[in-house]
């Protein structure tokens, strides 16, 4: 008899006003009584809508059932059989828009808690398997991952257990892309990536750091002097895009890329870090995603006071619901329905404060939207740190250096349904080809690729 | 890990290192650079690439020892490993159909504008090399430069070697007395470069300027090395490290460089700390 509560068992998590001061990961994840009570509430529903959900069609049901029935490595191979970073997906994926909004329960009640199963799935493998990954007998054959990002490493994944001899080039010193640099530790512990990174190397896969593609070597070059039958590229959408208003320039201004990289990458928030990172008393977040949720997040615990400027309302707000509540729980406080269009600065070049202008919406558009229309009112906010979190694109680097690929105007690689792109032999996926999007589906674009990889390879 | 195999110092606060790195030595191009992390806690720290051996697999860098990074990088010996080695990065210097330029360098930014006078040498370019010293014990890579150059002209600001007085005054004079540069080449500290584009903008000579901002990961992802030249935003990483000097925003471009000034003052006070050295 399935359990008939109608919320979710609520996520242990450590108190706002403690969590906001250190970058511990603030989820602390259910117990296994939690789990198999929590399971208890999916209705194994013969149509599995969920599964519909998600992005790589985990076999949902099958996995709940299993926690049910308190078999957590049964769980855990399921949901591997679709997806190479549980422990990820299930910290990040914006559940409430994907396999949880499709939950049957959802529509009295709050959804089964699909996410919080999986993360405490990989969680109980990672804390207690001793199961070493083997690589697979080799099949003569190499090929070249370029980023790696979750595309990059899910494409690398899929290929090493075909027996691929496979390199992955990172052009930072440490792997993982945005999952190491861009994601805060509370979110998303790094020692998680570092497992899923390690667990490749196990499989045989080669992780090169320190190797820009198009600089260090040409993607002409992987093939034609290193030998590698096919390429993917996942180098993600790393570049940031500012406001272009008066002022940005000025000291105390950072892209959200800036400020979560010397937090995460080159780990500033700890005390005795030789990274540099301005410790603000008063910070203007400009964005309303992930993004934009995180370095205000990480600039609470830095001390400062945190307000989020938005230019629409709390209901358009992009960010996973999640990260919103949290953030307001956390105490940053969120300006709507505004938006920057001066940054002023001190006779010294810092930054003193940010000028906004008052927005409303407009009606609802053909499409359903309802624009922010500026009012020409205006107002000034106090901050000495100002970071753009408007949203980033792909680097065009390799396409600067690399004849025949196709990009789109916005600058993401044009490739089809399976990865492929312009040119022969080079595949694509994640943010670089859809611009700045999410986890799961920069893993999925990686593992349909590599099922085209190896199909390309054999056909050669 | 990448291995020191020469460590020279070329005077008490710039030092010479050859690095094994055999993929970025067969790429490397004049007006490139490197980004290093000596350990593995260590800072990102661009350093411009000051020669290449494409045959041997190395990578000369020069450095002057400023702060905690360049200090510990310092503190290395030959054979010892440094942790991280990132490049080239950023565009190479741009030589093509150049006859007659002047190549203008202050301090260890002769460093960097050695390569590039080298480069247009071996290409038949007529390099007029004008460098500049605070004193005698500083001057480096002078033997190097004369034989890269058709003219050199050693400035110190006391006059303890070649002239005295600053660059700007005999690219000025050779400009009045009608040498026609296709184009003057200048890299050092940010208030010389922003002085000789003042002089070559009286006479309308092209000046390409070398900018180093302070960068974190030097692949065009974070933007802290952005300027604004010609009233547009660049990230010096990837659009550069090269611009057209009459179009750079000097004054902003310095306010940038000071931003960490108290952290940096800090983090060489520990270092030093660390390696039992008295703070200078
Ligand atoms: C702060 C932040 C928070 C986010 N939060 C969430 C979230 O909660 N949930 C969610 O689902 N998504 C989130 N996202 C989005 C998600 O992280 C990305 O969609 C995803 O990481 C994209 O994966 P990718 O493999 O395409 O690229 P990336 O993760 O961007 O990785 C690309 C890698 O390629 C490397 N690279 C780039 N160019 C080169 C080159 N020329 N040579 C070699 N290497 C190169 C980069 O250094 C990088 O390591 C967030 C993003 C950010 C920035
Ligand atoms: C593209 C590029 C190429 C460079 N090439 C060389 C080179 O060939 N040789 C060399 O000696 N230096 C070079 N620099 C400068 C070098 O990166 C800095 O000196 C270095 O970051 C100092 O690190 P630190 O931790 O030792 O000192 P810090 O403690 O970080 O700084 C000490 C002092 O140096 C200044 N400073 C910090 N960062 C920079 C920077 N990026 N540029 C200029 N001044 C800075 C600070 O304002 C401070 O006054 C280059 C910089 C760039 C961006
Ligand atoms: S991967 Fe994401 S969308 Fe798929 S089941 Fe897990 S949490 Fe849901
Ligand atoms: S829709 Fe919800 S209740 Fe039904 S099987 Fe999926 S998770 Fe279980
Ligand atoms: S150093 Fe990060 S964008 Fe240039």
């Amino acid at each position: 008899m399935p359990n008939m509560r109608m919320d979710k068992n609520p996520m242990p998590s450590q108190e706002p006003d403690v969590r906001n001061k250190n970058f511990k990961e603030v989820a602390l994840g259910y117990t296994e009584e939690q789990a198999i009570d929590e399971a208890q509430r999916c209705l194994n529903c013969p149509t599995r809508p969920c599964t519909t959900g998600c992005p790589v069609s985990i076999a949902i049901p099958d996995f709940i059932a299993k926690v049910a029935a308190g078999d957590f490595e049964g769980a855990y191979k399921v949901i591997t059989e679709s997806s190479s970073l549980p422990a990820v997906c299930g910290r990040v994926c914006p559940q409430e828009s994907q396999c949880e909004s499709k939950c049957v329960r959802g529509i009295k009640g709050e959804p089964v808690a699909i996410g919080r199963l999986e993360r405490f799935v990989a969680d109980y493998h990672n804390a207690n398997s001793t199961e070493k990954a083997e690589p697979a007998a080799p099949n003569g054959h190499k090929c070249a991952i370029i980023g790696s990002g979750p595309s990059g490493l899910a494409c690398a994944s899929d290929l090493a257990k075909l027996g691929y001899d496979v390199t992955v080039f990172e052009a930072l010193h440490t792997a993982g892309g945005v999952l190491a640099y861009g994601i805060p530790e509370f979110r998303l512990p790094k020692s998680i990536v570092e497992k899923e990174v390690n667990g490749l190397k196990d499989m045989g896969v080669k992780i090169e750091t320190n190797v820009v593609i198009g600089r260090t070597i040409t993607i002409d070059e992987l093939f034609d002097d290193y030998g590698f039958e096919a390429v993917f590229i996942g180098s993600g959408a790393g570049l940031p895009r500012f406001m272009r208003i008066p002022g940005e320039n000025l000291n105390g201004v950072y892209s959200a890329n800036e400020f979560l990289t010397r937090i995460n990458l080159m780990k500033a928030y700890k005390e005795d870090s030789k990274t540099p990172i301005a410790r603000p008393k008063k910070a203007v977040i400009v964005g309303g995603g992930n993004v934009a949720m995180d370095a205000a997040r990480s600039a609470k615990r830095l001390g400062a006071d945190v307000t989020i400027v938005y230019r629409r309302s709390m209901e358009e707000l992009p960010a996973r619901k999640e990260e919103v509540e949290h953030a307001i729980e956390e105490g940053i406080v969120f300006a709507l329905l505004n938006n920057p269009v001066e940054v002023i600065g001190d006779d010294k070049g810092y930054v003193k404060g940010v000028k906004v202008e008052k927005m409303e919406l407009s009606e609802p558009d053909e499409s359903g939207r309802r624009k922010p229309v500026a009012t020409g009112e205006f107002s000034e906010i106090e901050a000495d740190a100002f970071i753009v979190s408007i949203g980033t694109s792909p680097n065009p680097l390799i396409k600067s250096t690399t004849e025949g690929l196709e990009t789109q105007k916005f600058g993401g690689i044009v490739a089809d349904e399976d990865g492929a792109t312009s040119r022969p032999g080079v595949f694509a996926g994640g943010d670089a080809v859809t611009g700045a999007a999410t986890v799961i589906l920069a893993m999925g674009a990686g593992k349909k690729a590599a099922a085209a990889m190896d199909k390309y390879i054999k056909s050669l | 890990m990448y291995k020191i195999v020469t460590k020279r110092a070329l005077n008490p606060t710039v030092t010479l290192m050859e690095i094994d790195a055999p993929l970025v030595a067969r790429k490397a191009e004049p007006g490139q650079f490197i980004i290093f992390r000596a350990t593995e806690d260590g800072e990102r720290v661009p350093l411009t690439i000051a020669g290449y051996d494409r045959e041997k697999g190395t990578v000369t860098i020069i450095f002057q020892i400023v702060g905690g990074a360049t200090e510990m990088l310092n503190s290395f010996e030959e054979g010892d490993y440094i942790h991280d080695f990132v490049g080239p990065l950023g565009k190479a210097t741009e030589t093509d159909g150049l006859k007659k330029v002047a190549v203008v360098g202050g301090g260890v930014g002769c460093a960097i504008a050695y390569p590039v006078a080298k480069k247009l040498h071996d290409i038949g370019c007529k390099v007029t090399s004008i460098v500049g010293f605070r004193n005698k014990d500083l001057v480096i890579l002078e033997d190097e430069f004369r034989a890269a150059s058709d003219n050199y002209i050693l400035m110190t600001d006391d006059g303890s070697a070649g002239e005295k007085g600053v660059v700007t005054a005999p690219l000025e004079k050779l400009i009045q007395d009608g040498e026609e540069f296709d184009e003057v080449i200048a890299i050092g500290p940010l208030i010389m470069m922003k002085f000789v584009v003042l002089t070559t903008k009286k006479y309308n000579v092209k000046t390409v300027v070398s900018m180093n901002p302070i960068m974190v990961d030097g692949t065009g992802m974070c933007g802290c090395c952005r300027l604004t030249v010609g009233g547009e935003t660049k990230f010096a990483c990837v659009d550069g490290p090269d611009f057209d000097g009459f179009l750079v925003d000097f004054d902003e471009a310095m306010a940038r460089g000071g931003i960490y000034k108290e952290f940096e003052k800090k983090a060489r006070e520990e270092t030093c700390n660390l390696l039992n050295k008295e703070v200078q």
